[in-house]
C-alpha cells in the first residue's frame, strides 16, 4: 500500500448564529466534503457549532515572523486607537 | 418534540407498557433492537486506536458511542417492559449467547475496512428505514421517541457510510475488489434483516413495528442506487439467506464477543468506577 499523506485543512467553527467562524484547529482529509464530514466527527460532537468552513491550508498566506516588528510595533503605544474609553449599555451584546 | 425527558404523563400514555397480551413479545423485540446496536457497536468499537488515519478513527469511535447510546435506551425499555426489574446493564452484559437475539450480520468479524463500511452501510440503510418508521408511525410513544433520537444520529452514520462506500468502490483497483469482495461475502446475511417471525407479526399486528417485507423494496432501492454509483456489482435478490440470529442460533463469533463484553461484570459482579 502506498503510503500518501490526505492534504491538511483548516477548520472553522461558527459557535452560534451571530458570532464570527473561529479557527478550532485542522485535519487531513482527501477532499472538501470529507475534510467537512471530518471537521463534524472531530470538533463538534458536543454542539459546538452552527456552521463549519474549511480551507486548504496550502491556501493561507502568513505574516512572516521576521516582518513582526515592520508589521506591528507602529501600533504600540496608540492606546487610543482602541475603542476602550467608550461604555457599551449591555443590552449590545456582543461587538 | 422528542425531548430529552420523558414525563409521567407520556409513560402513562403508552398502552403497551403494562399490556399482559404482547409483554412477551414486545420485549423480545426490544431486545433485538437492543442487541443489534450494542453488537454493532461493539464491533464498530474495534477499530478505536487502529483506523488507518486519526480522523477515521474518531469518526468509528464516535459511530460505536452513538450505538451504545441507543442500546441504553431499547434495553432500558425492554428492561421496563418486562417488569422483573432488570436494567439495560443486566441485560447487556449477564445474558449468554443464546439469550442474544441480534442479526448475524452484525456480530460478523470487522474484516478490513470495506468490510466494515460495508456492513455499516448495508445495516444502516437499514436501520434508518425502520426508525424513520417507527418514529413516525409507531402506536408506541416511547417506541417512537426513542427512534426519533436515534434516528438522528443514523442518519449521519447512513450518510457518511454511503460516502465511503462510493468513494472506495469507484476508487482504485484494489479499493473496488476489497468493496465488491466484501459486499459478496455480506448479501447473504442481509436476507436475516427482512425475515420475519411471530415476534414481528405480534408487533406489526399491534402498530408498535412495521411490515418487514414492507421496507424490503426500499431497501433494495436505496442499496442499489448507492452500489451503482459505487461501480459495484448488486448480487442477485433472492439468494441464500443464513438465518437464526433473532432466534439466538448465532456464528461462532458472537460467543467471542460476550466473552470480552461481559468479562468484567462476570468476575467482578456489580463492579463499577
Amino acid at each position: 500500500m502506498s503510503k500518501k499523506e490526505w492534504p491538511l485543512w483548516e477548520v472553522f467553527i461558527r459557535g452560534q448564529h451571530g458570532l464570527n467562524h473561529r479557527h478550532v484547529g485542522s485535519l487531513h482529509a482527501p477532499d472538501a466534503e470529507m475534510a467537512i464530514n471530518h471537521a463534524r466527527d472531530v470538533y463538534t460532537r458536543r454542539r459546538e457549532g452552527v456552521s463549519i468552513w474549511v480551507v486548504p491550508s496550502k491556501d493561507i498566506t502568513a505574516s512572516s515572523p521576521s516582518e513582526k516588528g515592520p508589521l506591528f510595533d507602529p501600533a504600540e503605544s496608540k492606546t487610543y486607537r482602541h475603542p476602550t474609553f467608550f461604555d457599551i449599555p449591555d443590552e449590545v451584546g456582543k461587538m | 418534540m422528542s425531548g430529552a425527558q420523558t414525563t409521567d404523563a407520556e409513560l402513562k400514555a403508552d398502552p403497551f407498557m403494562n399490556d399482559d397480551a404482547i409483554r412477551a413479545a414486545f420485549f423480545e423485540w426490544l431486545c433485538r433492537m437492543g442487541d443489534n446496536a450494542l453488537i454493532l457497536g461493539h464491533r464498530t468499537s474495534e477499530w478505536c486506536g487502529h483506523g488507518p488515519v486519526l480522523e477515521e478513527d474518531i469518526a468509528l469511535a464516535n459511530t460505536a458511542l452513538d450505538l451504545i447510546g441507543h442500546t441504553q435506551m431499547w434495553l432500558g425499555l425492554a428492561g421496563e417492559v418486562e417488569g422483573k426489574g432488570r436494567d439495560a446493564d443486566d441485560l447487556a452484559y449477564l445474558r449468554d449467547a443464546m439469550k442474544f437475539h441480534n442479526l448475524l450480520l452484525v456480530e460478523l468479524p470487522k474484516g478490513d475496512m470495506a468490510v466494515t463500511i460495508m456492513r455499516e452501510f448495508l445495516f444502516d440503510a437499514y436501520h434508518h428505514l425502520l426508525l424513520k418508521w417507527l418514529a413516525e408511525h409507531s402506536t408506541s410513544p416511547r417506541v417512537a421517541e426513542i427512534a426519533a433520537k436515534a434516528l438522528k444520529e443514523v442518519s449521519y452514520h447512513l450518510d457518511r457510510a454511503s460516502d465511503i462506500v462510493v468513494r472506495l468502490g469507484d476508487g482504485t483497483e484494489e479499493s473496488h475488489r476489497r468493496m465488491q469482495e466484501a459486499l459478496e461475502l455480506l448479501w447473504p446475511y442481509t436476507g436475516e434483516m427482512f425475515a420475519g417471525d411471530n415476534v414481528d407479526a405480534a408487533l406489526s399486528g399491534a402498530g408498535i413495528a412495521p411490515e418487514l417485507t414492507g421496507l424490503q423494496g426500499l431497501w433494495d432501492e436505496d442499496v442499489r442506487s448507492i452500489l451503482d454509483e459505487a461501480t459495484l456489482k448488486t448480487p442477485e435478490p433472492g439468494g441464500y439467506a443464513h438465518l437464526g440470529g433473532k432466534q439466538g442460533r448465532h456464528t461462532e463469533h458472537l460467543g467471542f464477543i460476550l466473552a470480552e463484553m461481559q468479562f468484567l461484570q462476570r468476575a467482578y459482579p456489580g463492579a463499577s468506577w
